[in-house]
């Protein structure tokens, strides 16, 4: 059998097919997930390179229309589940679009807070695995080692570590803890200390910089015309951000930079997320330090459910809260659009109402999905071992990819 | 769909009511655009909520495209997204939802198509962006709408053997068992 193996391949005569095709997941460990990709491979050198999705598609478009305007947000935690929090931001700012719904001060600035811990988290898993997949073991650990402080703040403000649900259809859930903001201030004190630990690591690291300069590269024009966003557009010299752009939830109130590098491959996206773990940083800081005092939830009584007290205490508190636990609320009809910037790119909320309890339409546009697309421009006519370095690169989340 | 008003109280701010008349929005860099190539592409225009929304006709919308993306004027140079809404038993039954983005004037704008269930096919926009490749792909696949000049029009989520085009309205929340 062993001979087998070792027996000389066969010479190709000049013009037969030299190429073969190499399978590439889903179960592949630096696919993110479950990922396929089919390679057409010449040798060591990508001649095609096809994306296969679809193996985490669990038809969370159609459950949504199933349920109840508020019964929608447990379930776009698990879209993205790096980020949950961004998608429950995009998904009530939509839904407060439609319904014409005003949310007070302090609760907008908990929603920046945590969107901007979200980011962090996720930068930190994307950062740990994509150096892990090429090679640099130790900064995984490192980063996994602040994510963890993350993932205890979001269960103290939520009582859950990933799925969080925190946000609600006009304001937050809960009031955040006592000691919650002095630990948020600790955490990002420390932070940038952090951050300049894993450059240590990489940046300035010979064989970091040859696995990722000038690899899978992607020209402005082309990232623009398939669709990227994000760090994947942005390490393409294109300077968009819909944070400072088209600002949502608050975030002109916040001074932070866009990071933008011109060259356009690995090394120009990772040097773009590494600078956005600063900034986020920065707005953290400036969320704690300027957080306002008053309501987490805007006043509505037919929207928002009320405080168990009132529930205990006044007979109209107890009716609403019935009612928009067995019938929902009516949303009136129309269309909104709300895009966020996620970790990943341009997360985008398409939702439609008939004027019923229930959204007749949710679509979700994800970042990922788009950024993918991206991938044979990167790879073809490289090596293999550039493809690993790629997907890292485009910072791939599957859930949110198939939906 | 006009605005209703909400029955809650409180916060909640009284919305606008939607602007329908072609004649008050001529305004915008967009339906200017368009109706300077050609009136009668135009069929309906919306403005509700700060978004706008341009009703086109089915067969000029790779042209309409391809006019808002090079004008100087509108430079909706970025897809962000395609989707599909099916009104189902209405007709014509289906939307499908184009979402442009300006990344220089930073501004939005939505175009529709209306599609009969008879023919649901649409011209495919891969040849302006490449893009919308899997956009169209997936609405393809969960809704059953045809692109025509798509490269590669096969199934992208679900299953290749699968039957049906679960996000229509008349396929079963649970499935077919």
């Amino acid at each position: 059998m062993v001979m087998a193996y070792l027996a000389p391949t066969p010479v190709l005569e000049p013009g037969q097919d030299r190429t073969m095709i190499l399978n590439m997941g889903p179960q592949h460990p630096s696919t993110h997930g479950v990922l396929r990709l089919l390679l057409e491979i010449d040798g060591e050198t990508i001649v095609r390179i096809m994306p296969d999705i679809g193996f985490l598609h669990t038809g969370i478009e159609k459950t949504c229309e199933a349920k109840f305007y508020q019964q929608v947000v447990p379930l776009t935690d698990r879209i993205d589940y790096l980020c949950p929090m961004t998608n429950n931001l995009c998904y009530v700012l939509a839904v407060e679009k439609l319904l014409g719904l005003e949310i007070p001060p302090k609760a907008q600035w908990m929603r920046v807070l945590m969107n901007e811990l979200t980011r962090i988290n996720s930068h930190l898993v994307w950062l740990g695995t994509h150096a892990l997949d090429i090679g640099a073991m130790t900064v995984f650990l490192y980063c996994f080692r602040e994510r963890e402080e993350v993932l205890k703040m979001f269960e103290m403000v939520s009582g859950q570590r990933m799925m969080t649900s925190y946000f609600r259809i006009g304001g937050i859930a809960l009031e955040p803890p006592m000691g919650f903001f002095e630990r948020v201030r600790e955490f990002a004190g420390r932070f940038s200390e952090k951050v300049d630990e894993y450059e240590n690591l990489l940046t300035g690291n010979p064989i970091w910089m040859m696995r990722t300069q000038g690899v899978a590269r992607l020209s402005a024009e082309d990232a623009i015309a398939l669709g990227a966003s994000g760090p994947t557009l942005r390490g393409s010299g294109v300077d968009f951000d819909l944070r400072r752009d088209m600002p949502y939830s608050g975030y002109e109130n916040f001074k932070f930079k866009v990071p933008v590098a011109q060259e356009g491959d690995v090394f120009a996206r990772y040097m773009c997320r590494v600078q956005e773990l600063r900034e986020s940083n920065e707005i953290v800081k400036q969320a704690v330090d300027g957080m306002p005092e008053g309501a987490i939830k805007a006043d509505a009584p037919g929207i928002v459910l009320p405080d168990r007290e009132k529930m205990k205490t006044q007979m109209e508190a107890l009716i609403y809260h019935f009612k928009i636990i067995t019938e929902g609320f009516a949303v009136p009809a129309g269309e909104v659009y709300q895009a966020v910037e996620s970790p990943r790119g341009e997360m985008g909320y398409y939702i439609v109402s008939d004027g019923t309890a229930k959204p007749y339409r949710v679509h979700m546009r994800s970042a990922c999905f788009a950024n993918l697309q991206t991938l044979p421009k990167m790879c073809e006519g490289r090596l293999l071992a550039d493809v690993v370095a790629a997907i890292g690169s485009i910072d791939i989340v599957l859930g949110e990819i198939d939906r | 769909m006009g605005p209703v008003g909400c029955a809650a109280r409180g916060k909640v701010v009284s919305l606008a009511p939607a602007i329908t008349e072609l004649e008050q929005l001529k305004g915008h860099p967009a339906v200017a655009r368009l109706l300077a190539w050609n009136p009668a592409v135009v069929t309906g225009v919306k403005f509700d909520r700060d978004e706008m929304t341009i009703t086109v006709e089915r067969e000029n919308i790779r042209e309409a495209c391809a006019l808002l993306r090079d004008d100087a004027e509108c430079a909706f140079n970025f897809l962000s997204d395609i989707t599909c809404v099916d009104w189902y038993p209405a007709e014509p039954r289906f939307e499908v939802i184009y979402h442009l983005l300006s990344i220089p004037k930073k501004e939005r704008v939505r175009l529709k198509v209306r599609l009969d269930s008879a023919s649901p096919s649409v011209e495919s926009l891969t040849s302006l962006w490449p893009g919308a490749n899997y956009f169209e792909r997936e609405v393809f696949d969960l809704f059953g709408i045809r692109f025509a000049g798509h490269p590669y029009m096969r199934r992208l989520l679900m299953p290749e053997d699968w039957e049906g085009h679960p996000l229509r309205k008349d396929y079963p929340v649970e499935g077919y068992r």
